[in-house]
């Protein structure tokens, strides 16, 4: 009986304990950037395990993948044949317009080219097992050049940005999950809006937009969407999705609606990312306009 | 040494796994929460100690590489690990009612701490629709996969009870 009472007194006092020092934690957490000794040991420690799953992982679904029939791939290939021809037409027809925006630019002087930034490739080799945030971690960090703020895209469509970098992984906050706000715009009439990522929308992986302005510019669900020029965080043009609904809201001043993202988040396995962030960039034009 | 070893070495699995294979078994985006599981099924077979130290270490990793903040997880999976520490003289092996009624709550607890504290902090007060999209799904699944690996985590703790009988009576 002695060493019963013994034995829970030590529990509660080890409780207390660990309560406390997780509670000093959650204070530090808000002087540094967290986390520190931990997070490197975890770095070299868990990271490596991940991505020798996840590279079991991507060797299982190709296997998987072999096994497709024949005629699904035919079918594949006919309508990929049909959508080249559609895109050799296309590509021609902006070719033109390539040139002469180029030569409309060297007159007016413009030398900002948002078209070719440098990217990296990257795989996904962990998503965050919680349910309540949706973001994912990479093989590549900061000895790839990788930096917090660094944009994601994966296809075409913008996944999300840097948050956290290690020297051999970095974690990427996808655009749909709650806590995310990208500034954003029409691509046809350049008017801004908000996007934001909403849990309840998440299941069905759509994007809200709010606050865009209720002027005279008619939006049509299937309006592309890019990031913003306003944006401190993201680079201008980045695709992000079409719209899909769009109303006036109540105060008659802004519209607000929703986005089908042009990335499948569910299914993310090689992303890229853009080494070069927005502040690097404003840096720089700081610098260049200092010098002259 | 050994039980701690594989004890640590659960924990990483199911860490491993929730990240890689479960995401990719998600229902509706919603998977199930397999720290809880262990956490909870360690608290209830081994005492307080052994269910704290499980969730010191659960709460670590899902800080470190899923969580906003370090220290809020740790928190919530050690007290997890406590409390169903206090349930090990009602806890039978041939029993698995308990076993499901604890990791269900446990599930539960976490589910509303977590929406209590980052969401309604924050200012999100649709509290009903989390509860249906997220916390209730969760449950159901974590449920669901229970039965499955609270049989493999009961089958684990017996040899390893039974070794530590036998090195026990060695030395009598």
């Amino acid at each position: 009986m002695k060493t019963k009472n013994k034995s829970s007194f030590s529990s509660k006092y080890w409780l207390i304990i660990i309560t406390v020092v997780c509670v000093i934690l959650l204070g530090i957490e808000r002087f540094t950037d967290g986390g520190g000794p931990l997070r490197f040991i975890a770095g070299y420690t868990v990271i490596p395990m991940q991505k020798g799953i996840s590279y079991v992982g991507r060797f299982m679904s190709d296997l998987t993948d072999n096994f497709e029939t024949m005629e699904d791939m035919k079918k594949a290939n006919k309508k990929l044949q049909t959508k080249i021809d559609e895109l050799t037409i296309d590509n021609t027809r902006l070719r033109q317009e390539q040139y002469e925006l180029e030569r409309l630019r060297e007159l007016y002087k413009l030398d900002e080219n948002y078209s070719d930034y440098e990217k990296i490739g990257a795989h996904v080799i962990m998503n965050n097992g919680s349910n309540w945030y949706t973001d994912f971690t990479i093989d590549k960090g900061s000895k790839d050049g990788v930096q917090v703020n660094s944009n994601v895209l994966a296809g075409s469509g913008l996944v999300g940005i840097v948050t956290e970098v290690g020297p051999n992984y970095a974690r990427v906050r996808s655009v749909i999950d709650d806590a995310s706000n990208v500034s954003a715009m029409m691509l046809s009439t350049s008017d801004t809006c908000m996007v934001r990522g909403d849990l309840e929308l998440m299941a069905d992986g759509r994007l809200y937009f709010e606050k865009l302005a209720n002027n005279d510019n008619e939006i049509e669900p299937g309006e592309q969407v890019v990031t913003s020029h306003v944006s401190s965080r993201f680079l201008q043009g980045l695709f992000i999705g079409y719209v899909s609904d769009i109303k006036v809201d109540p105060n008659n001043l802004t519209r607000s609606g929703y986005i089908t993202p042009a990335v499948d988040f569910s299914k993310l396995q090689e992303v890229l990312v853009i080494t070069t962030t927005k502040q690097d960039m404003l840096a720089d034009d700081e610098e260049s306009s200092e010098g002259e | 040494m050994k039980r701690r070893l594989i004890t640590i070495a659960m924990i990483l699995i199911c860490f491993l796994l929730e990240g890689s294979v479960f995401h990719q078994l998600a229902f509706a985006r919603i998977k199930p929460n397999l720290l809880i599981i262990v956490t909870s099924s360690f608290g209830f077979m081994r005492g307080k100690k052994e269910g704290m130290f499980v969730g010191v270490v659960s709460g670590l990793m899902a800080d470190l590489f899923w969580g906003s903040t370090l220290g809020f997880n740790m928190l919530l999976y050690t007290v997890i690990g406590y409390v169903n520490g206090t349930f090990q003289r009602m806890f039978y092996d041939d029993d698995i009612k308990l076993p499901i009624m604890l990791i269900g709550s446990s599930g539960l607890v976490y589910g509303l701490a977590t929406y209590a504290c980052i969401y309604m902090l924050r200012g999100d007060f649709a509290f009903f629709t989390y509860l249906i999209n997220i916390i209730f799904p969760e449950l159901v699944y974590t449920i669901l996969i229970t039965l499955i690996l609270y049989q493999v985590i009961l089958h684990i703790n017996k040899k390893l009870e039974a070794e530590e009988q036998r090195s026990a009576s060695k030395f009598v």
